[in-house]
């Protein structure tokens, strides 16, 4: 009898589900259908399978999904295994394309190499690290390169806002940023301690970076480092640090980042294309298509487009590439 | 002999006399161990209903045809989980085919058939118990070096069915056994004496009476593959996949579109993936309400 009440109970919990659903309308903006291009390209056909950088996705995505809707019997799929997990799989052979948030490194190279995997290397936009502070937070406007390695050295002392500069006050240090796994990490360790994975390890990490912005936002003394886009889309929340690396306080932004005034945290973001890609015709047409149209696809994915200078670049790579 | 008996027997009767003492003067022990025991509890449900209440509160907003019907979009108010949905259930089907069959055979083998005392039986025993306790991880290496690339499979929905079911294995092949063994030898005996044979009897009593049990189990271990990601990853799942997954197609499943959605920066995405969340509850407790029929069904003809 019992067990006969359990089944009610759970089908009466969907059906309150199913009601309260039908409810509904939480986004934000308008939902208007996706629809196939007007000049769509029905003679393109194949797959093209892209995976690496997590960070590079939401830019591949965008990319996948707008040329699919220009060639829609081309299927485009994004994997997230990140960078070195991404070129472990590009150079067996098993993916087209692979998303990259720092350069191919020797060993990998040294691996496409041994498989004979040749490739091409597109710059496909620009991305800053922001520095993010607590809204309560109203000593730290800029801060120096020295300071951050201060601040994040492996052997690092510093527990409270003043270790690292004296002017500010005792508030205690409570240090937020992404999990060792993570291109960001390793791309900030480099710029700011020098060696790759140098950092101290008494700090909050999360794989996830709206868990460091919560961080952030809850703690005075809270500090936290991420992709730019993140920080735009709290600005609310947080409070953004400018960098001084010697020439002057500079703040990220599209200009600063494009022509890496911005330093040292500005970094390029990289697609690789296998050569035996290339030359088939829809991840021709796929390169094309992101190239004639990377600076909305750039702005729309958050990320800071390409410079007039990389751009010219881009065009370049891909119209060297046979068709 | 007797000694060792007859104190046992005084143990127990002092125990039952302690335990009824207790019952008129309930001593502070025992009324510490109650509170202990519906803290316990409560620590689970609170959690539960503090999950279960964030996850509608986000995600019911964004619980929408759109999100049932559209496919994964870097546009919020475009992005749907079609494709990952669809995936999902076609991984469960091709566990309820594939893996649950052999796991039921397996258990129903070493309960009912096989030579206990046999020493290769102990070490598949041994290892299928040992099996259980490995992490999801390994098996996603696994299904990587033998069945996407040894087979050449290739980072398919089939592969990552095939090693998704070999995790579950031990897990349903040992409740299954639990199930076998919970039904009574007289069973067995009583359709001997009449003349079936072995695989009558197993066929047409144990099984059946041993269902509810096989069933629970199974679920869980169904439950389990279903919310997971770990391996699946490891074998090339994708993240973004617009098209209707087919076997031998690129694919990704429900928890790998929630892990993506839920750390991208714009706020809308973690809606979609509290949603995403509810879908995949919605899954879950439909399995579990099948499952609880089973039972209810088996349990009213013993």
């Amino acid at each position: 009898m019992l067990k006969r009440k359990s089944l009610i109970t759970i089908i009466a919990v969907a059906g309150i589900g199913a009601a309260l659903a039908a409810c509904g309308g939480g986004r934000s903006s308008d939902t208007s259908a996706a629809t196939t291009a007007a000049n769509a390209d029905t003679t393109l056909s194949g797959s093209i399978v892209v995976d690496g950088s997590s960070t590079v996705a939401p830019l591949a995505t965008l990319a996948a999904e707008k040329f699919q809707a220009q060639a829609p019997n081309v299927s485009v799929t994004v994997g997230t295994s990140g960078t070195g997990g991404g070129f472990a799989k590009f150079c067996n052979g098993e993916t087209d394309v692979s998303n990259a948030s720092r350069e191919i490194k020797p060993e990998e190279q040294a691996a496409c190499d041994a498989k004979g995997i040749k490739f091409t290397q597109l710059i496909v936009a620009n991305d800053g690290i922001a520095l993010v502070t607590n809204k309560e937070n109203t000593w730290a406007k800029c801060i120096t390169t020295k300071e951050l390695a201060t601040m994040w050295a492996p052997d690092s002392k510093a527990t409270t806002w003043q270790d690292v500069n004296p002017s500010w006050p005792t508030e205690s240090l409570k240090l937020f940023g992404p999990g060792t796994d993570s291109g960001t990490f390793d791309f900030f360790t480099k710029s700011i301690n020098g060696d790759e994975g140098a950092s101290r390890t008494d700090f909050s990490p999360s794989e996830d970076d709206n868990v460091t912005i919560k961080g952030v936002e809850g703690e005075k003394g809270g500090f936290g480092y991420f992709g730019l886009s993140y920080y735009e889309q709290n600005m609310d929340k947080l409070n953004l640090l400018q960098v001084d690396s010697g020439s002057g306080c500079v703040a990220p932004d599209t200009a600063t980042v494009q022509d890496a005034t911005y330093t040292p945290l500005s970094r390029p973001l990289y697609m690789y294309f296998s050569e035996t890609a290339t030359q088939r015709p829809e991840v021709k047409a796929f390169i094309d298509y992101y190239v004639a149209n990377e600076p909305t696809l750039a702005k729309e994915a958050l990320f800071v487009p390409l410079a007039d200078q990389q751009l010219a670049q881009a065009k370049t790579v891909a119209a060297g590439l046979a068709g | 002999m007797n000694g060792p008996t007859r104190t046992a027997s005084v143990h127990a009767t002092r125990a039952v006399e302690r335990s009824l003492a207790g019952r008129r003067h309930r001593s502070l022990a025992a009324s510490v161990f109650l509170v202990y025991l519906l803290f316990s509890t409560l620590v689970g449900l609170v959690a539960l209903f503090v999950l279960l209440f964030t996850i509608l509160r986000d995600g019911l907003p964004y619980l929408d045809p759109t999100l049932l019907a559209n496919a994964p979009s870097a546009n919020p108010a475009l992005a749907g989980a079609r494709p990952a949905i669809i995936a999902s259930v076609m991984i469960a089907l091709v566990l309820i085919a594939t893996a649950l069959p052999i796991a039921i055979a397996t258990a129903v083998y070493l309960e009912e058939f096989a030579p206990k005392d046999r020493w290769w039986i102990r070490l598949i025993e041994l290892n299928i118990q040992n099996l259980a306790a490995i992490p999801s991880i390994i098996f996603g290496i696994l299904g990587l070096a033998f069945l996407v690339r040894g087979l050449g499979l290739g980072p398919v929905l089939l592969a990552g069915a095939l090693i998704l079911g070999l995790q579950m294995l031990p897990t349903v092949i040992i409740s299954a056994r639990e199930a076998l063994r919970a039904v009574p030898d007289s069973v067995r005996q009583g359709g001997m004496a009449l003349g079936a044979t072995r695989l009558q009897v197993v066929w047409r009593e144990v099984l059946p009476a041993a269902i509810p049990g096989i069933a629970t189990g199974s679920i869980l271990g169904l439950s389990r593959a279903i919310g997971e990601t770990a391996p699946l990853l490891m074998v090339g799942a994708a993240t973004f996949v617009s098209y209707n997954p087919g076997l031998l197609t690129q694919y990704t499943v429900l928890p790998i579109l929630i892990y993506q959605w839920i750390k991208l920066p714009q706020a809308d995405f973690q809606g979609l993936a509290a949603a995403a969340i509810i879908v995949l509850l919605a899954i879950l407790i439909t399995m579990n309400g099948f499952a609880i029929w089973m039972r209810n069904r088996y349990e009213r003809k013993w």
